[in-house]
């Protein structure tokens, strides 16, 4: 077994359910209203969906937007957090892979380096 | 009202405490976070979607905290500006008096069609709390392995509970409240492990305990804590840690072993746990790109640093004033306490006010807190003995320990950005968030720095600080021009 949603039935904190799809690399998957993509894909049973430079899977690590491990691409838009951006029914979330690829530029100074099939200029 | 307009960013309990402080003293105020909601990690909500009939249910101190939320939300004088990024502080020109103009992009984060916007404040008070930090262990990459944090952000924020069979590691009283979480949301916490020994915690926690009565709020919660932890009959042990978790693509089992005080493992004690999530910290590292920014000076050892504040919490910046996390690990009410004299000042109000000594002292207080959590909660100098050549230091680019190692003995004398270049640990996406402090300190150890130019309290050695971007910028969004201060944001999907 894995991560799960408390069951609306039994959550102390008396919540509603308002229930939303999203699809991943075009597979539909049921999340509610108020999760985080992260959140969606956790609860749906996938504890990894980015792969590091090795090919190794990554999932969520940080939940608050300092890891960047969570990284997928929502509706086009590439390198979103996936534990920061809130799901929309109707968003598609594709996932990506980092392998290695090293681009150049003072990466240093001002860049977040880009998983592999980033576009050109996606994100600073 | 002094008319003055003040910036707060952050809207933790450092940041809130700062907003009611200023509007007390008259100002204007635009309270800024990147979440969607009020709270900051510590009054970490479930999403509106929910509509929760009894958030308090979660919650400590819910009539206090929902009561200022509807103080400052209903404020004719309060703008909330709730998905706002502060991703860049441009400093005056030299000779410029005041803070710097605050950069902002609003809408979901990581979005493409976030709104730019730019404020001019007369003050400005960051208030941008910590993120847990971890240490490398062998297999701490693997999906299933999460920060204490995450688990309680899940668990407190979404309803979501992070496994079924679950350890709780690291060092600080952050992992009570994080078990107590996971209990409640249903997960089998099989053991919370305290890497320090008995010994340790008890010289740290038991002295001078006046301080810990003038924290009640805080040790009333731990108590409490504990009270739910041995009702579900968790069990909590000392100097014992998680050295390793294993699996194929996800965590299945961790090994855990008995450390000795520097945290130097004891070999033969090993015992194997089938787990599904590992829940680790080892303290917090504070987000201190914008005070870096700021031009903020800094104090503390390289690698435990924090942002200095004198008495009225005013940074070294001119207009700049800090509170909570950022200027020390001390918890909530210290961050409470430490944003009202930050508020109460940036917001222009008088020093002779009378409700001020109380709060310095109880922000005093807090500080003596913090000096006793370093002191019980130390991270041992000798924790890179359960390191092994393959283990990763940096997550993004996967350098291990070996290449780490490698790289500093082949350019003892390389500059730091030398070493960086060759092993690329720091140079990920996260730009050094996680791995900075660690990489920083263990290449200072290979460098054959002696063990004691690593602070007492075995934080690392400076990790770079500076982030032109504190958080990403798309080029499409830079190169739209600002839009007025007043502009409402759009909200895409939303
Ligand atoms: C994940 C996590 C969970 C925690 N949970 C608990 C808990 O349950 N109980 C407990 O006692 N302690 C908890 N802590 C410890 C916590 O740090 C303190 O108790 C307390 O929240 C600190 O208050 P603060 O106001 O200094 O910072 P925070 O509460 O961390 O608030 C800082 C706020 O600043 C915002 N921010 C930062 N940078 C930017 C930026 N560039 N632009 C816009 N906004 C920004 C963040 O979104 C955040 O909301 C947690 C810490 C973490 C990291
Ligand atoms: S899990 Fe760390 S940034 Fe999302």
């Amino acid at each position: 077994m894995t991560a799960r949603l408390i069951p609306a039935a039994c959550d102390a904190t008396g919540r509603r359910e308002q229930p939303l799809r999203i699809t991943v690399n075009g597979e539909p998957l049921d999340g509610i209203a108020g999760q985080s993509i992260a959140g969606v894909l956790l609860a749906a049973g996938r504890p990894s969906w980015r792969t590091g430079p090795s090919g190794a899977q990554r999932g969520l690590f940080c939940g608050i937007g300092a890891c960047f491990d969570c990284l997928v691409t929502i509706n086009g838009d590439r390198d979103v957090r996936a534990c920061l951006r809130r799901a929309h029914d109707g968003d598609t979330v594709h996932t990506q892979r980092r392998d290695g690829a090293h681009h150049s530029g003072d990466q240093d100074a001002s860049t977040v380096p880009r998983d592999s099939d980033s576009p050109d200029g996606s994100v600073l | 009202m002094t008319g003055r307009q003040v910036a707060v960013v952050g809207a933790g309990p450092a940041g809130l405490a700062a907003a009611r402080a200023a509007l007390g003293a008259g100002a204007e105020v635009t309270l800024i976070d990147a979440a969607r909601q009020l709270g900051g990690q510590y009054h970490r909500t479930p999403p509106e979607e929910y509509a929760a009939s009894r958030p308090e249910a979660l919650q400590h101190g819910w009539p206090a905290f929902a009561k200022l939320r509807r103080e400052l939300l209903g404020h004719p004088r309060c703008a909330w500006w709730p998905e706002t990024s502060v991703w860049a502080l441009e400093r005056r020109d030299p000779g410029q008096q005041g803070p710097p103009r605050v950069h902002l992009l609003r809408g979901p984060a990581d979005g493409s069609h976030r709104v730019r916007q730019i404020l001019e404040p007369d003050a400005l008070v960051l208030a941008c709390g910590a993120h847990d930090r971890v240490l490398p262990f062998p297999g701490w990459e693997l999906p299933g392995v999460f920060t204490a944090g995450a688990a309680q952000t899940l668990a407190k924020g979404e309803r979501l509970m992070v496994g079924e069979q679950v350890v709780v590691a690291g060092s600080g009283p952050f992992l009570l409240p994080v078990a107590a979480s996971l209990v409640e949301a249903g997960s089998r916490v099989l053991a919370v492990l305290e890497a320090n020994p008995a010994a340790v915690l008890a010289r740290g926690w038991s002295r001078k305990p006046w301080q810990l009565a003038a924290q009640l709020g805080k040790a009333g919660e731990l108590i409490d804590f504990t009270g739910q932890l041995v009702r579900g009959r968790v069990p909590f042990r000392t100097g014992r840690t998680v050295i390793e978790a294993r699996g194929a693509g996800r965590v299945e089992e961790v090994v855990t072993a008995r450390l000795r005080p520097d945290w130097s493992v004891v070999r033969g004690s090993e015992r194997t746990l089938a787990v599904d999530a590992v829940c680790v910290s080892h303290g917090f590292s504070p987000q201190l790109e914008l005070p870096v920014a700021a031009g903020c000076a800094l104090r503390g050892t390289p690698g435990a640093q924090f942002v200095q504040t004198d008495a009225r919490q005013r940074t070294t910046a001119d207009g700049v004033w800090a509170a909570g996390e950022i200027t020390g690990i001390a918890g909530a009410p210290a961050a409470r306490a430490e944003g009202a004299v930050a508020g109460w000042y940036a917001g222009g109000g008088s020093p002779a006010a009378r409700a001020l000594p109380a709060l310095r002292r109880s922000r005093d207080q807090g500080r003596d807190f913090a000096a006793r959590l370093a002191r019980a909660h130390p991270i041992g100098a000798a924790w890179p003995g359960w390191l092994g050549p393959r283990t990763l230091v940096c997550r993004c680019e996967e350098t291990d320990y070996a290449t780490l190692c490698r790289a500093v003995q082949e350019q003892p004398g390389a500059a730091a950005r030398t070493a960086k270049l060759a092993t690329r640990a720091g140079l990920g996406p996260c730009q050094a968030r996680v791995c900075g402090p660690t990489v920083t300190e263990l290449a200072a150890r290979l460098r054959g720095a002696a063990p004691d130019a690593v602070p007492a309290d075995g934080l690392p050695a400076a990790g770079p600080h500076h982030r032109p971007f504190a958080q990403p910028i798309r080029l499409g969004e830079l190169a739209r021009p600002p839009e007025p201060p007043d502009a409402a944001p759009e909200h895409h999907g939303a």
